[in-house]
């Protein structure tokens, strides 16, 4: 019930819309989005409900988040092998 | 398992087994054990099914917290919902809720009895099947803020005046401060679920933050969300910083979704709550304003609360279901898991939904007796 899953809208009719999550198409409330949402646009959806509008480069953020955790990793092995 | 950040899938092994080794030195140089807690069933299901649970660090300890909305649905609460049916009123209720016994029945063997219960998917489904019938249906809504959410977008839609809610909702942060405060769960952390904080914002956990001076880590629900949400979170720890951190930058905002918790305080309002076996919680459950009553199955139906009798039974009084939502015990823990209490025949919430860590564990087998003489060894190994 928890769960929320993510998918891209293809169609909106004022307060339904059309959300394809990756193959299987399903019509998805837009009542209580955080902000007005069109055709191509990145849902999380949660019973059936969609949550929040991904903007895409939030999703850039998302990968460069973790590189900046592996490189911290890379700078800290360093760091140990120069102090040794 | 794919990488494809267009399908808002994180699950490029590469970069997992890269957080993985940053996990484990950012562990190894606490120089002891942490104990953090998750208090999502998602997150739960993540760490299971992509073998995270497996892998982790041996000197890290993630426990499960009151993360199951259906697991914390009082017994009373399902019992209102049977009190109902068992009139010949159409109950209908998300699936996970149909196994979990109530005193003495769930809302399956109801049906089983002749009681008319249906499953929905969405709470517009509910209001779809009263606006199609003549009939009273009353929806059993449960769930936390998220879904609560779904529930009152309907109600402010005006929905027909044969449609009903009998709410169970809870809402999750009055909960982590209540097994904040607890001795038993010796936690330094919490890992909190990301979709409940797409609503409320992140900014909520900051007053709780410095209060019970322990860290928050927003994250999501990949498994590369989970690890880099557990990094941070192991970091602040270690170092003693009292600090909220948001990992799911995708997804949540300091703010949260303004418009939706604007609904959602609008037709629900805080009470004190029964959570099963965890506590009574100050502000823990979402019921319905005055001015929704006329959507109110307690109203309507003039429902009297119904007294709890816990542990009515032998069986029932040897589940630990609420230890384990409390997180003082793992489900390996319970003498009844995976003997008295499976999939099959559960005893306890925890094993009724797949929410349920008891659910999940047993699904994954984790937690079966190998496991549990393995993670002997390993509290021996590393206390020598």
């Amino acid at each position: 019930m928890c769960l929320g899953v993510p998918g891209k809208i293809v169609e909106v009719d004022d307060l339904v819309a059309k959300v394809d999550f990756w193959g299987v198409c399903r019509d998805v409330a837009l009542h209580v989005v955080d902000e007005p949402v069109a055709v191509g646009d990145y849902v999380l959806v949660h019973v059936g409900f969609a949550i929040r509008r991904i903007p895409p480069e939030d999703i850039a953020q998302t990968l460069e988040f973790y590189r900046e955790l592996v490189e911290e990793e890379a700078t800290e092995a360093a760091e140990e092998a120069r102090r040794s | 398992m794919t990488n494809d950040p267009t399908r808002l899938e994180f699950r490029d092994p590469a970069r997992g087994s890269e957080l993985l080794t940053r996990l484990e030195h950012v562990v190894e140089r606490a120089g002891r054990r942490i104990s953090v807690m998750h208090v999502c069933g998602s997150h739960e299901q993540a760490l299971a099914r992509y073998g995270l649970r497996t892998s982790l660090p041996r000197g890290l300890r993630v426990v499960m917290g009151p993360g199951c909305p259906v697991c914390v649905t009082d017994a009373p609460e399902v019992d209102a919902a049977i009190a109902v049916a068992s009139r010949g009123v159409h109950v209908v209720t998300y699936g996970d809720m149909l196994g979990v016994p109530g005193q003495s029945i769930s809302l399956e063997d109801a049906r089983s009895a002749g009681a008319r219960v249906s499953v929905v998917y969405s709470a517009l489904q509910a209001v779809e099947m009263a606006r199609r019938s003549t009939d009273a249906v009353v929806f059993f809504a449960t769930g936390f803020e998220t879904t609560a959410v779904a529930t009152a977008a309907v109600l402010d839609a005006q929905p027909p005046a044969n449609f009903f809610v009998l709410s169970a909702h809870k809402y999750v942060p009055p909960a982590m401060e209540v097994v904040a405060a607890s001795p038993d769960a010796r936690i330094e952390g919490f890992l909190a679920a990301g979709n409940a904080a797409i609503i409320t914002g992140y900014g909520l956990f900051e007053p709780f933050a410095a209060e019970h001076g322990l860290p928050v880590v927003v994250a999501g629900f990949e498994p590369l969300d989970i690890l880099a949400g557990l990094i941070r979170l192991v970091e602040l720890a270690v170092e003693g910083r009292a600090e909220v951190v948001n990992a799911y930058p995708r997804c949540v905002t300091r703010d949260g979704n303004r418009p939706a918790l604007a609904k959602l305080f609008k037709v629900f309002e805080r009470r004190d709550g029964e959570w099963r076996g965890i506590a009574t919680i100050a502000g823990g459950d979402l019921r319905l304003r005055r001015e929704y009553a006329a959507w109110d199955a307690r109203e309507h139906f003039d429902l009297a609360p119904i007294a709890d009798a816990p542990e009515a039974s032998e069986l029932a009084g040897k589940c630990r279901c609420g230890a384990i939502m409390a997180g003082s015990a793992e489900p390996s823990d319970c003498a009844l898991f995976g003997k008295e209490c499976r999939p099959d025949s559960p005893r306890g919430a925890c094993m009724v939904s797949s929410e349920g860590a008891c659910r999940i564990w047993h699904q994954y087998g984790l937690g079966l007796r190998s496991e549990r003489e393995l993670s002997t060894l390993r509290v021996r190994e590393s206390s020598a």
